[in-house]
């Protein structure tokens, strides 16, 4: 059986992607952004998941104002990097997992989202930046990595329910996946900036920061917040951080914080980035069509897992770097 | 159809919505030609004939041969694509950013190095819109409100 082991979050700001790709990662600026995932690099290397199911959106590249699918999942066999205007990223292709793709695509249409199947598509850096943080910049990705695009860009994008409730049904597909594969999830974008009008600049550490804690410990918080709850605190594009909750609402309810990193800015945008494992085997979340306030486990239950809880939380806190 | 917009009241700010969406179709589908290199020649050499293929309205091609770039995005152009003529002229990013904040690139990478653009004051035209107090611990400032109760006598 496949299973989701863990969750990351990131922002795929696209300057550090040219800082990459300039070779600037060396720069004071951006080794302080870069030196925020160090560690995760380090722990992805240990996960090695068998599939990366990366939750991300288009800029205007794959998908134009033509048509603008809310939810995308990228089906086929390779993801070639988009031309942003640049020329395209100097990236590996991204090779997806068409089996594991088809899956979950047969099985979320049935559990009643509609989603678009892409066969054909191009990635940008809302996808490859956040490859490029937790890998590196290897010859290849160094496993296949099923893109889901979410449309943030024309409003209203999915309600974080939505997301969240997205999230609930992916994982049920995977867990009836017959292979046994370790699947790691990525929410991609955010966190708090406005790159549009004469508001931009928005930075809002505070409502970040309370964002990164309530999706460690207390995702419900979250995903009944109105999309203009997103924009006016956290900027008009920090809605981008409703993909977090599709990350979010694939793991276990309760999930162990294993790394956070926040620093502000990258270009235009405070970056966000968190790591949320799923406790060793079994952990079980509400069932993808109920109501997604999560019931409570039996007392006997929560007091066997505590001990191992913990030690996770001990790991978080020499694990955690807080700017 | 005129359905209260409550995201409307958050200053500084043009939501793409379905009506921009609609509205602006033309604008984003000329920004979405500058991929291509010789489309982007073909702007250059000139750029009112080229927008013809466009059917662009009369506001729109105005905002886009002055380059004003917050009225793009007021007729319904969205950034990641009026982004796209940035790009054609040769701005970065942070550029078109301080043009649409009325500030220079210097001043505007200065604020972003400082912390960017703070939220107090930046929530809401109206001031109806307070800070959230249930925001987790220390939420608001208290300057945020009578900033805004100034802004609501002025509107």
């Amino acid at each position: 059986m496949a299973r989701i082991i863990a969750g990351v979050a990131s922002s795929h700001v696209p300057a550090i992607g040219a800082a990459i790709d300039n070779h600037r990662t060396d720069e004071p600026y951006w080794k302080r952004v870069f030196s925020g995932f160090e560690k995760s690099k380090e722990w992805m290397a240990k996960a090695n998941p068998d599939v990366c199911i990366a939750v991300y959106n288009d800029h205007a590249s794959a998908f134009s104002v033509e048509f603008v699918p809310t939810f995308a999942l990228g089906c086929a066999a390779e993801f070639p990097p988009a031309d942003e205007g640049w020329g395209p990223r100097p990236v590996p292709v991204v090779k997806g997992h068409t089996e594991l793709a088809a899956h979950i695509a047969q099985s979320v249409i049935l559990d009643e989202f509609d989603l678009t199947v892409v066969n054909k598509m191009e990635v940008d850096h809302g996808l490859t930046v956040p490859l490029n943080l937790m890998f590196g910049s290897p010859k290849e990705w160094p496993c296949p990595v099923i893109p889901l695009a979410v449309n943030v860009v024309l409003y209203p994008p999915p309600t974080g329910h939505r997301c969240y409730m997205l999230g609930r049904a992916i994982r049920k597909a995977v867990q009836s996946y017959p292979e046994d594969l370790r699947v790691v999830m990525f929410g991609t974008g955010g966190m708090s900036h406005q790159i549009s009008g004469p508001r931009a600049g928005l930075i809002n550490s505070k409502f970040d920061k309370a964002f990164l804690d309530n999706l460690s410990k207390d995702p419900q918080k979250l995903v009944r917040m109105p999309h203009v709850e997103y924009m006016r605190e956290a900027g008009a594009e920090g809605i981008e951080m409703v993909m977090w909750l599709v990350m979010r609402g694939a793991l276990d309810d309760k999930v162990d914080e294993v790394y956070r990193y926040y620093t502000v800015p990258a270009s235009n945008t405070a970056v966000g980035h968190i790591i949320l494992e799923n406790r060793a085997r079994g952990g079980k979340s509400a069932p993808a069509r109920k109501s997604p306030a999560g019931k409570r486990k039996p007392a006997a239950a929560r007091k066997a897992r505590a001990p191992a809880r913990r030690a996770a939380a001990a790991r978080a806190k020499v694990a955690t770097v807080r700017n | 159809m005129a359905r209260q917009k409550e995201y409307e009241d958050i200053p500084g700010t043009f939501v793409f919505d379905q009506e921009r969406s609609r509205q602006g179709y033309g604008i984003n589908m000329f920004c979405m030609s500058l991929m291509k290199e010789d489309n982007r020649k073909a702007f250059k050499a000139n750029e009112a004939e080229y927008l013809k293929k466009f059917k662009l309205t009369l506001e729109q091609t105005d905002a886009v041969l002055k380059r004003d770039y917050n009225r793009m995005l007021e007729l319904g152009g969205n950034i990641y694509f009026t982004a796209k003529l940035g790009a054609t002229d040769g701005h970065s990013f942070q550029h078109l950013a301080a043009v649409m904040t009325g500030s220079s690139q210097e001043d505007y990478a200065k604020m972003m190095l400082g912390g960017g653009r703070s939220i107090e004051g930046n929530r809401s035209k109206s001031g109806k819109a307070a800070a959230k107090p249930a925001r987790r611990a220390k939420a608001a400032k208290p300057k945020a409100k009578p900033r805004s109760k100034a802004r609501s006598k002025r509107g």
